[in-house]
């Protein structure tokens, strides 16, 4: 019984440490994977182009609600949503092709650079809000 | 014989001295036209060729898009972003020291295209050209009242501004830009194949001709005058060779559909295209595109390209190519006396700055000019004002000023706006 216990309480150690691994966004990653996909238009400093493409420094979108700024990832945008009162014109492509994991670093990479000071948001999170994403 | 030696040598006297009195004139006509007009110390900024002078009309415009100078050297400037509620700005320089010390606003409609043409002030929204009648002095007489000229043009949000110029002919001419970046099934989105045929050019990507003076002209009522052009901002009508020329905004994101652009390659590609449009033309987006270093128009990737086929057959080819992504939003053929010889009948083309050169560094936000002899280019484009953005690394989303619009004052004075500070530039030829 005591064995019992013990290994199962080394597999759900295990588990969590492996769950705990996978699940952390690297900045790193993120910073490499936004000049492979973001780059172009929100360009490097995310300053973005002024009626085109919105800034990423200290908007609402980014550093607010996880949900609404993961579905705007994961459906792009082909309407004039104001974003803090201001209207960009491009299309913004959906990003649905990147994985959970991609996606994740991104983020976390875009809500703590450019100034930004916004909580990581995980793999798991970004998995959970893509279920409920049409 | 010396009777004749004299009659000929006075004759050259007389004509020196006729000549150096006309030139005088002439100067003296450029110095009062222009009072005591003079350059701010810093040349307002900018850095231009010798003998060139530039000052700050006004600023804190907010979104100055495109102008038109009366001839009384008024400015109406259109914004594409409301200024205390008011879309249309007029400016006054009661003293004469060329700094405008009244502006008045009217009008509730954002947008980009104006220009004055037989005692009218026309200026357009996103989807509609409007009318004002001038009085003697080039004072709008009904700011509140317009004439409705054109209703009911799309306006899918991407290339929205409606710019506008006008013939001698009682035509109006009017930008429809593709809402696309490419025609693809799905816009900018990775892989996805162009559609063909576009369907977006029967109601958009080129340019309009409308009646100057019937109202509530729409679809229908058009001629579609020419097609294949992705997004003009900047266009003007050449009254030298009697013809439309157009500016066009070349597609973005070669590097984005396939992987056969790096992006060093897809930085530079494509050219940014001068047309020289008559009824009937074709430029060939979203098909192909001109490729500036080979001097050759090339299949798009998203129609079957690959970098090197050509296509577009029947497409027009540019008058000049300038570099990529360099966004061009203002175009304006000189015909004032006040610049040297050189300018006479050239194109200056007023570019508002890159983003789609990043990762490499941005370029543009300059204006460039073009020298033109009997219609055609007659020398390689140079740029001849800059320093806009006022920063090393300039960035589109922090450049402090970017060229937008281009227009000529009645004493031949360059005006050029600004959209991202609001500037309006006054450019002077002083000789100093």
């Amino acid at each position: 019984m005591k064995k019992i216990t013990i290994s199962l309480f080394f597999i759900t150690s295990l588990t969590i440490f492996l769950f705990a691994q996978t699940s952390k966004p690297s900045v790193e990653n993120g910073k490499k994977l936004y000049e492979q996909y973001c780059l172009t238009c929100h360009q490097a400093d995310g300053s973005g182009v002024p009626k085109m493409n919105p800034p990423l420094i200290k908007t609402s979108y980014v550093s607010g609600d996880k949900k609404k700024l993961v579905q705007w990832v994961l459906r792009g945008s082909t309407e004039s949503i104001p974003i803090d009162g201001k209207t960009y014109s491009n299309n913004m492509p959906p990003q649905d092709y990147l994985k959970d994991e991609e996606i994740a670093d991104i983020l976390t990479y875009v809500r703590s650079s450019f100034g930004n000071k916004a909580s990581a948001i995980t793999a798991t999170e970004v998995k959970s809000i893509r279920a409920v994403t049409k | 014989m010396k009777k004749a030696f004299l009659s000929v040598a006075s004759f050259f006297i007389l004509m020196t001295i006729t000549n150096e009195s006309c030139a005088r004139s002439g100067n003296d006509t450029t110095i009062t036209q222009t009072g005591t007009v003079k350059p701010d110390a810093d040349n307002a900024g900018l850095k231009l060729p010798g003998g060139f002078g530039a000052l700050k009309v006004t600023d804190g415009l907010g979104e100055a898009r495109h102008i038109a100078v009366t001839s009384k050297g008024d400015i109406y400037v259109k914004l594409s972003a409301l200024k205390n509620g008011k879309s249309i700005y007029f400016l006054h320089d009661a003293n004469g020291d060329g700094k405008t010390e009244t502006k008045t606003g009217f009008g509730n409609y954002i947008g980009t295209g104006i220009a004055i043409k037989n005692g009218y002030l026309y200026a357009s929204s996103n989807t509609e050209v409007f009318r004002y009648k001038l009085d003697a002095n080039g004072k709008v007489t009904n700011p509140d009242k317009p004439e409705k000229i054109v209703t009911g043009l799309l306006d899918r949000h991407q290339h929205e501004s409606k710019s506008i110029t006008l013939d001698n002919d009682g035509n109006i001419y009017v930008n429809i830009g593709a809402y696309s970046n490419i025609c693809q099934e799905k816009d900018r989105v990775k892989a996805s194949p162009g559609r063909k045929p576009c369907p977006i050019l029967d109601s958009a990507g080129g340019i309009w001709q409308f009646k100057a003076d019937k109202l509530n002209q729409t679809y229908g009522d058009d001629t579609r005058y020419a097609t294949g052009l992705r997004n003009v901002v900047g266009l003007d009508w050449n009254t030298t060779t009697n013809s439309l020329f157009v500016m066009q905004h070349g597609r973005d994101q070669l590097q984005d559909y396939t992987d056969l652009y790096s992006m060093k390659e897809a930085v530079e590609l494509p050219a940014e295209c001068m047309y020289e449009l008559h009824k009937g033309a074709d430029c060939g987006w979203p098909y192909i595109y001109y490729d500036g270093i080979q001097h050759k128009k090339i299949l798009n990737p998203e129609y079957g390209g690959d970098g090197k086929k050509t296509g577009g057959e029947n497409a027009l080819d540019p008058v000049v190519a300038f570099p990529a992504h360099i966004a061009p939003n203002g175009l304006l053929f000189y015909t004032g006396n006040m610049f040297p010889e050189k300018y006479k009948n050239g194109a200056f083309v007023a570019f508002h700055g890159s983003w789609n050169r990043a990762p490499e560094p941005q370029k543009g936000y300059f204006v460039a000019f073009v020298p033109f002899k009997d219609g055609k280019p007659s020398g390689d484009w140079e740029v001849f004002a800059d320093n806009f953005a006022g920063e090393e690394n300039v960035q589109p989303g922090t450049a402090k000023h970017r060229p937008c619009g281009l227009a000529q004052g009645p004493d031949g004075s360059l005006y050029v706006s600004d959209d991202a500070g609001g500037v309006i530039y006054r450019i002077i030829y002083t000789g100093k």
